[in-house]
């Protein structure tokens, strides 16, 4: 029971934090938003037995493509966003449509999952590092490192792209 | 194994060496690979034969040598084979021996000409063709051969290029002879279907045990077709008309090309298929009437031509019409023997015409000739041994072979032995006609000095001409017996000797009406102007097939098939599509409006539209 | 005293589920709606944590850690992502001196 009560709680959390990423017109607040939604959805996946990827998606995620992300907002300087004037019809469809699509998304989800126990807090044994180590370097050793490659073609582009001309 | 097939690959090393090579070659080199491939071949089938036996009375069953099969498709199977049986070795002689005269006379004929070097290539890939032709063991050998000499035979009588007479000629030539040869590929695919194979030996074996087809069947069609073909290759009626134009070529080729050896293939071709034709009475009949039609026709045509190839080309016409009648009255062996006769005298004809032409330096006319026989003597001699021989003068080659003609063609159909009594009499007018104007008289040109030719053309004239007065003497009807049985024909004793009539009349009006009263072939003529202007125009057939055949098919090519299909149909589609294709991208271009957020609307509605299918297939 | 319904005694899948769902909703709406180049890309950094939330659920439902290994793979290319895009929103910032995503429009057409 304690885990429904739980889950709601950092359920609720994430979605208010993202109502407001969309929401906000500063960049800034977006961000830190989304600061907001990633904390929420690590402990979600810690109840879900996914110890490993609690930790990255706080190191990862939060602590480093968010401060990126910061960063890039602070160096450019970006401002508030100017109002715009909608359509009527956007400005009164846009949430009655987007919550008639969550509705419809529910419902199918609801008829297509076959059943299965519900999540409790411990019955995953398997997000353990171990685990998750053991998996990566033998079943999936191929895509770790054509992955690594990626990271540093990412790297080779940002720097490309980012450096300041040299004249 | 005699190694047949060296017979007809020496002409075509020769035409490789000449035609790859030719251009850089001085003139002895290209004669010697040119004379030498043929004369080469000629040694060769004299040996084969001879091994033979076919000299000294073997050669009585064919001998086939296979090399190796060519087409393998179902129960089709057809192979590279090369038979000689005595049939075979009458026209390898011919045409090897006769080539190789020829080959030698042309390089004097030619020696001031250009494109010497090519034209040699040309005639010796004509004899690759034509041994080809007369080896070959199977319906399809026979027909690559018969294209091939078509081919070269247009290649030839285009020879000079320039003229656009000459290109037309030859475009004449082969188009007709195209229309033969449909026929002739509809006669193999029915011979391929009915008999199963185009084999000689298999085909001919089953022919002799059908029944004689007395009302129209498939063997009457096949023979038919057959038919068609031949007077395609042989100048008959209606498919005649290339064989004057085709004088436009050098005299060496009128004479080997036009009188020898290609012309023949036609009778060749009949004979060989003897079989078929003995069970279609109606085919046959076919034949000898067409034969005797053409025969009398084109004689008429050659009494009034002023140009002296024309007289010699409307004679041949005229003389395969008459081995056609000897094929049809079922003489089969006769109509051979003429091949080998005609082919004596008339290539004589048409090379003594050369040296004439030749001394003249390029005159044709005959009413600017005369007073010759003292100028250009050798020439004179043997063009009379030529002119006696078709003349049916007794004792001459074309005597006997002409005489075994008329006397199967009285057995057969009487009509027919008076029509080609008559045309046997023109025959030897017009021959003597074109004689007297050249040779006797004064002389009407222009040219200052006719000289006589060098040996390298008159000795091969003396050749022929020996063989014209003597080789009525080999036997050939006898020879060819195993494979004709002869048909029992004499004339009655009364009409033996109107043959001969025929001819020494008809040179006893050519002596009256050119030598001693030359102004009388005129006054006749306008006498008679109405007939005479209708001979004189080949009874304007060239002018009918124009405006019946050719210009409509000109112009319905152009108006329908040129414009309306191929400009509108086929561009209009090719275009079409490209049309079609920049107008969907017209629409499509909107797509790209540059804004971000449009295509991200777009990736939504997408996967929003993914998803929604999804769903209805796992809900439902 | 009618019944406070009880709240179950494990979570129901489908909850999570649903909540990446809605998520993924939001990012698409913030995606569509905001013209800020770099709140876009946070959008889309929004629906790539739902989908690994969709992951994570899958691996508990059949207790194996392959849905968390390729959880770990999408992070590391959204890092990769976020590094280069941001490296592009730089220059475009650069040369255009602009951040409004209807104003780099130059492929029009």
């Amino acid at each position: 029971m304690e885990d429904a009560i739980l889950f709601l709680l950092f359920a609720a959390i994430a979605v208010v934090c993202a109502i407001n990423l969309v929401v906000q017109t500063h960049p800034i607040s977006s961000a830190l938003s989304l600061v907001g939604v990633m904390g929420a959805l690590a402990l979600i996946y810690l109840q879900l037995g996914g110890e490993f990827i609690a930790a990255a998606q706080l190191i990862v995620y939060a602590g480093a493509i968010m401060v990126l992300f910061i960063f890039v907002i602070m160096l450019l300087n970006a401002g508030k966003e100017h109002r715009v004037r909608r359509r009527l019809w956007v400005s009164y469809a846009g949430v009655p449509l987007l919550a008639a699509f969550i509705g419809v998304a529910a419902y199918v989800i609801e008829r297509m999952l076959p059943p299965s126990p519900g999540a409790k807090f411990g019955a995953m044994t398997h997000g353990n590092p171990q685990e998750i180590g053991r998996s990566l370097f033998q079943v999936y050793l191929l895509p770790f490192e054509v992955t690594s490659v990626l990271i540093l073609i990412a790297i080779l582009g940002a720097v490309v792209l980012a450096r300041k001309e040299v004249d | 194994m005699q190694q047949l097939w060296l017979i007809p690959l020496l002409p075509l090393a020769g035409f490789a060496l000449n035609g790859l090579f030719g251009r850089r070659f001085p003139k002895a080199v290209i004669n010697a690979i040119a004379v030498g491939s043929v004369l080469l071949a000629f040694l060769w089938v004299l040996k084969s034969l001879n091994a033979l036996g076919a000299f000294s009375g073997g050669l009585e069953e064919t001998h086939v040598e296979h090399y190796f099969t060519w087409i393998q498709s179902g129960a089709l199977n057809i192979s590279v084979d090369f038979a000689v049986d005595r049939l075979t070795a009458v026209m390898l002689m011919i045409v090897t021996g006769i080539g190789t005269l020829i080959h030698i006379y042309a390089v004097g004929y030619m020696a001031h000409e250009g494109g010497y070097y090519r034209f040699f290539a040309y005639l010796n890939l004509f004899m690759f063709f034509m041994l080809t032709l007369v080896l070959g063991a199977n319906f399809l050998l026979l027909f690559v051969g018969w294209e091939g000499v078509g081919l070269c035979s247009y290649l030839l009588i285009g020879f000079y290029f320039s003229e656009k007479f000459a290109t037309d000629a030859g475009n004449k030539a082969f188009i007709v002879n195209r229309i033969g040869d449909f026929g002739f590929s509809l006669a193999i695919f029915l011979i391929a279907i009915h008999f199963g194979s185009l084999d000689f030996g298999k085909v001919f074996s089953q022919a002799t045990v059908l029944p004689i087809e007395t009302s129209p069947g498939w063997i009457t069609a096949i023979a038919l077709l057959l038919l068609v073909g031949a007077t395609g290759k042989s100048a008959q009626i209606p498919l005649y008309v290339w064989l004057p134009d085709a004088m436009a070529g050098p005299t060496p080729v009128s004479a080997l090309i036009h009188a020898a050896t290609m012309v023949t293939a036609g009778v060749y071709m009949i004979a060989r298929s003897s079989s078929i034709f003995l069970h279609s009475p109606m085919a046959l009949n076919f034949v000898a009437v067409i034969g005797i039609a053409t025969a009398f026709f084109a004689a008429t045509i050659g009494l009034v031509q002023n140009d002296i190839k024309k007289v010699f080309a409307y004679s041949t016409v005229s003389q395969l019409g008459y081995m056609f009648v000897g094929l049809g009255t079922g003489a089969f062996s006769a109509g051979i023997f003429h091949v080998m006769t005609h082919a004596f005298f008339k290539a004589l004809l048409f090379l003594g015409a050369g040296s004439v032409i030749h001394a003249l330096s390029g005159e044709q006319d005959l009413r600017k000739m005369g007073g010759l026989a003292k100028k250009i003597p050798i020439t004179c001699v043997v063009l009379f041994c030529g002119s006696v021989a078709i003349s049916g003068v007794p004792g001459t080659s074309g005597y006997f072979s002409k005489d075994l003609i008329l006397e199967s063609s009285y057995q057969y159909a009487p009509w027919m032995f008076w029509v080609g009594l008559f045309t046997a009499g023109m025959t030897a007018f017009y021959v003597f006609r074109a004689f007297f104007l050249a040779f006797f008289g004064e002389y009407r040109g222009d040219q200052h000095h006719p000289h006589e030719s060098p040996f390298v053309m008159w000795g091969p004239l003396a050749v022929l001409a020996a063989l014209s007065l003597g080789g009525g003497f080999i036997n050939i009807p006898k020879y060819l017996e195993p494979l004709f049985p002869s048909s029992e024909g004499t004339l009655p004793s009364f009409l033996s000797w109107t043959p001969t009539v025929a001819g020494l009349g008809g040179i006893a009006l050519a002596y009256v009406l050119y030598v001693l009263a030359p102004g009388l072939p005129e006054s006749m003529a306008s006498a008679f102007r109405p007939v005479y202007t209708l001979l004189y125009n080949k009874y304007f057939i060239d002018e009918a097939y124009d405006s019946a055949v050719v210009n409509p098919t000109i112009d319905g090519s152009r108006s329908l098939l040129w414009r309306t299909i191929d400009g509108g149909a086929i561009d209009g589609t090719v275009n079409g599509v490209g049309k079609t294709a920049r107008s969907i991208g017209g629409v499509l271009r909107h797509l790209q409006s540059g804004y971000i957020r449009s295509y991200a609307g777009w990736v939504v509605a997408g996967a929003i539209l993914v998803v929604i299918v999804m769903g209805l297939r796992g809900v439902m | 005293m009618p019944q406070i319904p009880m709240p179950p005694q494990s979570v129901p899948l489908t909850w999570y589920l649903i909540l990446g769902a809605i998520l993924f909703t939001l990012g698409v709406a913030g995606f569509l709606f905001r013209r800020n180049v770099i709140t876009v890309f946070m959008s889309i950094e929004l629906m790539l944590n739902a989908v690994n939330l969709s992951f994570v659920t899958f691996s508990y439902k059949y207790k194996q850690v392959d849905g968390h290994i390729f959880s770990f793979f999408v992070m590391v290319v959204a890092a990769a992502e976020a590094a280069v895009g941001l490296a592009i929103i730089l220059t475009i910032f650069k040369n255009r001196q602009t951040l409004e995503i209807d104003e780099v429009s130059s492929l029009k057409n």
